[in-house]
């Protein structure tokens, strides 16, 4: 018995992270399928977006800011070795809009977003909200989670749109200021370089990681074990689930787009 | 004229209803006392249809709670939550008004926040608190706003869980009054669920006492003191000794 332990450990262990995922695609399925039927709640997928869109946006623009700053500088220490530091505006542009704006936007949001929808559906949860909504006859999926996952769909790419411009900007500061590149030269090289792809599959991107924050805070806060700790567990599983995701779906959707 | 025949209901191990055969006439409140833990909130929950029983039938004028159009069956129902439940993001008069504001009961904005102005005058709070949020209210009127909330759509069966938990004794007094009047004059079908004896007093026609997951005894709340259960007059009376087991 205690030979074979292990991998009755290792088996019930894979079966509950299937048991999970076949939950959490049953829940996206949900969601998608009431997406297009009515009632909808236009009250709440407004408060949604503001909440998701709009005041995300300090955050993801002051990561994109930082991080393209940071971009060109390494570039820029890099290509000294083989003397093309010119490529600093056109690796920085391509680097913000297909890779970094999404994953590190997607990011941010996930850790603004997924908690904050996670803890606030799971306090409702808890404090039995969410019962009160169904004997009010509002299908709790429809009215709370279906609002966020569309709202944070849509949000997102124009999130990731705002921060591959910052980030480009963050670069073009640097580079102008701190590496003596000509500020119009610099912009030409972006301009040049940069295609409507490396933009387009990044808001492409930004759509699914959006889509997987919010699902994840939802799914986790709808399933939020009792009292304040198990809020806290939902709030940290939705962003560690979010993030892990954010960058499985990175890499599937690059394989996708690029290979 | 709701009735429960034969209802089982486990949550794994845990069997929690083992058989509850239970009649609430149409028009009556009834009370269901029992203690911690000995499924009168799974009851509750299984007549609206949230939990499934495992085996047994509920039915709500023959119909069975399980089948039909859930909105319609759902439109027919009040419930004022233990802690009432109130969206902490919508102003309580939209809280009120929640029902009438979407759904096959909608009416225009207005209309439905003058009805939620009467009914939270009805339970005693001024049009004042009208634009406020659950947040600035205090635990009484916190009730108060639940309780104008499940009646703002004058249903026909309303339940109350733990009504006075939480409240001083002169609020849970305001409370009991309240939900005995309004049941009266709305003519509906009420159940309860309290341990609070001045509650079952105030508010009740009959009573069932839920002991092992089952009825344990049921009657007219004029019966309740003079019933030789022993289960029954262990519990009304408060007392440690007796047949029910207590932890110390």
């Amino acid at each position: 018995m205690s030979i074979l332990s292990p991998v009755a450990s290792l088996g019930r262990a894979t079966l509950g992270l299937l048991a999970s995922l076949g939950r959490v695609v049953i829940f996206a399925a949900q969601i998608i399928s009431h997406i297009f039927r009515p009632p909808f709640y236009p009250r709440e997928f407004g408060q949604a977006l503001l909440q998701i869109g709009w005041f995300s946006l300090p955050v993801v623009g002051m990561t994109a800011l930082f991080t393209g700053g940071a971009l060109a500088l390494q570039i820029y220490a890099g290509g000294a070795r083989f003397s093309a530091e010119a490529v600093v505006p056109a690796i920085v542009a391509i680097g913000m809009a297909r890779e970094l704006g999404p994953v590190l936007g997607g990011l941010m949001v996930a850790a603004r977003v997924a908690s904050s929808i996670a803890a606030e559906i799971g306090t409702m949860k808890v404090t039995e909200q969410i019962d009160a909504l169904t004997t009010l006859s509002t299908n709790p999926l429809k009215y709370l989670a279906v609002p966020r996952v569309v709202a944070a769909t849509l949000a997102v790419p124009v999130l990731v749109a705002v921060g591959d411009s910052i980030g480009i900007m963050g670069g073009w500061l640097v580079g102008v200021q701190r590496l003596d590149f000509n500020s119009a030269a610099y912009i030409k090289n972006t301009v040049d370089f940069l295609e409507m792809w490396d933009v387009t599959s990044g808001l492409l991107k930004g759509a699914a990681f959006g889509f997987l924050v919010a699902l994840m805070g939802c799914y986790h806060g709808m399933n939020s074990g009792r009292g304040a700790q198990g809020v806290g567990r939902a709030t940290k599983s939705a962003v560690v689930s979010a993030s892990v995701l954010i960058f499985a779906a990175n890499y599937l959707l690059t394989e996708l787009f690029f290979s | 004229m709701i009735e429960l025949s034969d209802v089982h209901k486990s949550f794994g191990s845990n069997a929690v209803l083992r058989g509850v055969d239970l009649t609430i006439a149409k028009g009556t409140s009834m009370v269901i006392i029992g203690g911690s833990g000995t499924g009168k909130s799974v009851l509750l929950k299984g007549i609206l249809g949230l939990v499934k029983p495992d085996r047994g039938t509920i039915t709500l004028d023959g119909q069975d709670v399980t089948r039909g159009d859930r909105d319609a069956f759902l439109a027919r129902f009040g419930m004022l939550f233990q802690g009432a439940a109130l969206f902490d993001s919508l102003r309580i008069w939209e809280n009120v008004a929640f029902r009438l504001l979407r759904g096959s009961l909608a009416r225009p904005k207005a209309e439905a926040r003058e009805i939620a102005i009467e009914k939270l005058r009805r339970v005693g709070l001024g049009p004042q608190v009208a634009d406020l949020f659950p947040a600035e209210l205090s635990g009484g009127m916190q009730k108060r706003v639940g309780l104008a909330r499940a009646i703002a759509a004058n249903p026909e069966v309303i339940f109350f869980d733990e009504p006075t938990t939480g409240l001083d004794p002169i609020m849970s007094g305001v409370i009991n009054d309240l939900i005995r009047e309004i049941v009266t004059e709305m003519g509906a079908t009420a159940m309860t669920i309290t341990h609070d004896m001045t509650s079952v007093r105030a508010i009740a026609d009959n009573v069932a006492m839920l002991h092992g997951g089952k009825v344990r005894w049921t009657g007219p709340v004029s019966e309740l003191d003079e019933t030789p259960d022993p289960y029954v007059q262990q519990f009304i009376h408060g007392r440690a000794e007796g047949p029910i087991e207590s932890l110390r």
